[in-house]
């Protein structure tokens, strides 16, 4: 008899690590970041602004930092805000930064530029923000320039299945999900900015800022596509905290609201 | 557990590994602080309807609330809309509610505040009720896993403000969730439609942290008390403003120069076009002196 059962778990075993396998799939070559795409963000989107009106929609008054929690360095630079200055400079693009552009009003277009790389067109200040796949952030040159938009870093999150022990499994087909969960999530790593403003009255960040941002997109039964996109500045030089926003994009169906318009200091 | 037969626990290990895998699931359980850096609560003006794609009858109602309505007996302990969870000032307390047979998640619930219902959110696949079913202050609210993104949907809700006393939406209303977590960060993005008083989806985030030292405001019982005494001299009274006299209406404008029919929202304003309306029309006020607003290490 316990010759039959060792038979039985034996045959058991190999059927179970067969199909392991085959969930696993045999080794392949990892597919480009384009092809592998969890969500497809790619479109023209606008920007919702139903939150931070007051600081987004119109340039705030000098010193009107509610909701910024700031270093003594950080508010002496914010208190030294010229817009004048500013275009003097040539540095109008300051608040269009990376850590600021996706709060400014207006739209973005995101297109893929090559197999490894999302291009992210805004209208407003007319700035590319550039999402690189692979080890960017790590095989950068030493002298790579500083930017507005800075280096970035993108890696797709994709969601993965977790593998629960079920001792009846046949029992509960009726309510499990699809073996293959859809969606996934977009970490971009942005890095080699140019020092600039969160917001247009001059609250700074500084060059050593680090921008990390997650992209999830929301996908409604009535057809409606949305961005969210969780935002994530670090700069202990001028933020005394860590700056958490989650702007909001809706998609539109083509590109005839896009409204190229320069960068401002003032406006 | 000591097996007596190896075999037996061997085969059991073998059916262990022939299980199917379930979709993607993230752990919530926990206490979340607020840290989000977004101003959903914290204006203070009492006119603040920037950015609402308010109806007309979405803005009427909000121009005629006056808050002093809260202190009437009967409304002292009603608590606000689902909404309240991504504008309220709480930590959200996470907990998975398990089927007690099976111990598979049968809902995950949101606790409560002292003023805001908890929320169930139904993962078994339940419909919501009859359009007609009693609604109640937290509503009735499903789940379901996308990926690694909990959606969940509350229907039959109460009225109740959305904004912290500016705006409000109807017994009508749905709302509508998604939960994503990046590690320690649980973002929430709600939108809100209501066919009475928005004329667009409102759309609200949130941004949340794990935390181990929550500062949270359990749900209690409510007693009403004698808070404003002419509305219980006259109980008849129900404080509010008549169309066009908020005393409140122009404060904004006054203190922020932003024109008042930005303040008083539409679902224009919401958009990035309408930067080009305020253009000619605003002038930003005089800078704040120092120690003014914000901005404090």
């Amino acid at each position: 008899m316990s010759r039959v059962l060792c038979l039985v778990v034996a045959a058991l075993i190999v059927c179970g690590f067969s199909r392991l396998e085959a969930q696993r799939g045999n080794p392949q070559p990892p597919r480009p970041p384009r092809a592998a795409a969890p969500i497809d963000l790619t479109g023209y989107w606008v920007s919702i602004v139903t939150q931070d009106w007051r600081w987004r929609m119109v340039t705030p008054a000098k010193g009107d930092y509610q909701g910024i929690q700031m270093t003594p360095e950080g508010r002496k630079i914010a208190d030294a805000w010229d817009p004048a200055r500013d275009e003097a400079t040539g540095e109008q693009c300051r608040s269009y930064g990376a850590p600021a552009l996706m709060s400014v009003p207006g739209r973005i277009h995101i297109t893929w530029q090559d197999d490894t790389t999302i291009k992210v067109d805004a209208d407003a200040g007319m700035q590319t923000r550039l999402l690189r796949f692979g080890n960017v952030q790590t095989n950068k040159p030493a002298d790579a320039p500083r930017t507005w938009q800075g280096i970035s870093e993108a890696q797709w999150l994709a969601a993965r299945p977790n593998v629960p022990l079920q001792l009846r499994p046949a029992d509960r087909t009726a309510d499990t999900p699809p073996l293959r969960p859809t969606g996934g999530s977009l970490r971009v790593v942005t890095t080699n900015l140019r020092a600039g403003y969160l917001r247009k009255n001059g609250v700074p960040y500084s060059e050593n800022a680090v921008l990390t941002e997650h992209w999830d997109l929301y996908k409604r039964p009535n057809g409606e596509e949305w961005l969210t996109i969780t935002t994530q500045v670090e700069d202990p030089r001028y933020l005394s905290n860590v700056r958490l926003t989650a702007p909001v994009f809706k998609k539109e169906p083509n590109g005839s609201k896009w409204d190229p318009t320069p960068c401002s200091a003032r406006w | 557990m000591k097996f007596e037969k190896p075999g037996i626990a061997v085969l059991i290990v073998v059916i262990m590994l022939w299980a199917a895998p379930v979709a993607a699931q993230v752990d919530l359980t926990g206490t979340w602080q607020r840290v989000g850096g977004n101003d959903n609560g914290a204006s203070q003006e009492p006119v603040d309807l920037l950015g609402m794609p308010l109806s007309a009858d979405g803005r009427a109602k909000a121009l005629s609330y006056d808050i002093a309505a809260l202190s009437a007996t009967e409304r002292q302990c009603q608590m606000y809309p689902p909404m309240y969870a991504i504008v309220g000032p709480f930590p959200l307390q996470f907990s998975m509610v398990p089927d007690p047979i099976t111990q598979k998640l049968l809902a995950w619930k949101i606790a409560g505040w002292g003023d805001r219902d908890e929320t169930v959110i139904w993962m078994d696949g339940r419909p919501h009720p009859s359009k007609i079913a009693p609604h109640s202050h937290g509503g009735f609210t499903t789940g379901a896993w996308e990926g690694d993104t909990l959606t969940a949907v509350t229907t039959h809700f109460k009225l109740g403000d959305i904004k912290r006393h500016r705006g409000f939406s109807s017994d009508r209303a749905t709302m509508s969730y998604r939960f994503n977590r990046h590690g320690d960060l649980l973002t929430v993005t709600g939108i809100l439609e209501d066919p009475v008083y928005l004329a667009e989806p409102f759309v609200l985030t949130q941004i949340f942290r794990l935390t181990t030292n929550p500062n949270n405001f359990p749900l209690t019982a409510c007693e009403p008390i004698e808070e404003l005494p002419r509305l219980h001299e006259n109980p008849a009274l129900v404080p509010h403003y008549l169309p066009g006299k908020h005393p409140a209406l122009n404060e904004m404008t006054k203190r922020y120069n932003i024109p008042l029919e930005a303040v008083l929202g539409g679902p224009e304003t919401m958009y990035p076009e309408y930067r080009k309306r305020l253009r000619d029309k605003y002038v930003p006020p005089a800078p704040v002196t120092p120690g003014g607003r914000g901005g404090a290490k």
